[in-house]
């Protein structure tokens, strides 16, 4: 099988606590997240920093790497941080990524363990996906899986390498007019919506209408493996 | 009979969790840990105590020398050890050490140097006791793990 290059997603969990860098690390491998953990926001950037040199260099020729670690495979799909670090804030951290143009892709979560509104809005108004409240739960991380992005889809059948931000709305665009824009914008408002401490809250791709996994399942795609529908996106039609 | 003895050990563990849960020493986030262990991370629950004990003694230490200065007045640092023992006893479980904690903050951002001394009293008292249990929670289940394994020779 072919899909070797994308078979996990990889995390990055940031927090100065030892003990909760332990939990993340164990509720994330658990979930078959590939994960790397680092204590603080500079830490995280200073990594960022070279997975995001490391696959500039994996499209050009031969230029040899300057960074001491070959990290050949390494890219970050998902950033989750806590909000209450020494330094650093989760929030200084999400701002840097999200104004770092190399960045600013990759998806933020945000977890405290203080519930304060005005806090989460913050976060939210930034740019972060989801805010969590500590302790996070297993249950917690079903929310993630919506929110990982791979930069590269490299479809062996598709000579050219697409670049997408987020399989599911490149999907929404690819479909016709009349079933999905209802859908589209909806689920923009959605997203809105979703934002919230809700822990209860369903997984953002069964907000979307019924549509458009209904159609998926005609098509033999199953809605639950996001990593068929990246291989699709942007080829397949919507019949 | 074989095996008999992990069952009877079993039936101990789970009396003593029962317990801890009543009392409201634990809750719920520690049946999260225990659901977290698995064969690829057979002593994860464990491995985490170990680190909560080591981590909350050298809290206990450093807000126990601050409040026996004289002129103690550093309430701030204060509040930074006791955000970072409510963050750890609240990511284990551990409830009750967790509201004395919650309650020793309050009391330290009244500049409230008696209340504080009283909630530390408190705070030591109970966080010995968890300890205490938590012990004995594992040692119920190393025997029986060993009386288990007697039942399957490998």
């Amino acid at each position: 099988m072919g899909m070797a290059a994308e078979s996990q997603f990889h995390v990055l969990a940031v927090d100065d606590s030892i003990i909760d860098r332990k939990l993340i690390e164990r509720l994330l491998k658990t979930s078959s997240y590939q994960v790397t953990t680092v204590d603080s926001g500079s830490k995280a950037l200073e990594f960022l920093g070279l997975c995001e040199n490391d696959q500039n260099h994996h499209t050009s020729t031969n230029i040899p790497s300057v960074f001491p670690n070959n990290h050949q495979d390494v890219e970050v799909n998902l950033v989750i941080t806590d909000y209450c670090m020494p330094g650093m804030t989760g929030y200084d951290l999400l701002k840097k990524i999200k104004e770092s143009s190399s960045l600013r892709n990759i998806p933020v979560v945000i977890m405290s363990s203080e519930n304060v509104p005005s806090r989460i809005n913050r976060c939210l108004e930034e740019g972060a996906e989801e805010f969590f409240l500590k302790p996070v739960r297993l249950s917690d991380l079903s929310r993630l899986k919506p929110h990982m992005k791979k930069n590269k889809v490299k479809d062996p059948r598709n000579e050219t390498e697409e670049k997408i931000e987020n399989s599911e709305i490149l999907l929404q665009q690819e479909a016709p007019k009349s079933q999905y824009s209802h859908s589209e914008s909806e689920s923009q408002s959605q997203l809105q919506a979703h934002s919230t401490i809700d822990q209860q809250q369903q997984p953002l791709q069964q907000n979307n209408n019924n549509n458009k996994r209904k159609s998926m399942e005609q098509q033999g795609l199953s809605s639950e493996t996001d990593r068929t529908r990246q291989r699709y996106s942007g080829i397949a039609t919507v019949v | 009979m074989l095996g008999f003895g992990a069952d009877l050990l079993w039936a101990d563990m789970n009396r003593l969790l029962a317990f801890l849960f009543h009392q409201g020493v634990l809750d719920e986030q520690f049946l999260q840990l225990q659901q977290l262990q698995d064969h690829t991370s057979p002593n994860f629950v464990s491995e985490v105590v170990n680190i909560y004990f080591h981590e909350s003694e050298k809290l206990l230490t450093n807000l126990r020398s601050l409040l026996m200065e004289r002129e103690f007045s550093d309430y701030k640092k204060m509040e930074i050890h006791l955000n970072q023992f409510i963050g750890s006893s609240s990511s284990i479980g551990a409830k009750r050490v967790t509201s004395i904690c919650i309650a020793f903050r309050a009391a330290s951002e009244q500049d409230n140097r008696t209340g504080c001394l009283r909630a530390l009293e408190m705070l030591e008292h109970e966080y010995c006791y968890l300890k205490n249990k938590l012990h004995e929670l594992f040692q119920i289940e190393q025997q029986r793990a060993l009386a288990a394994g007697v039942r399957y020779p490998v």
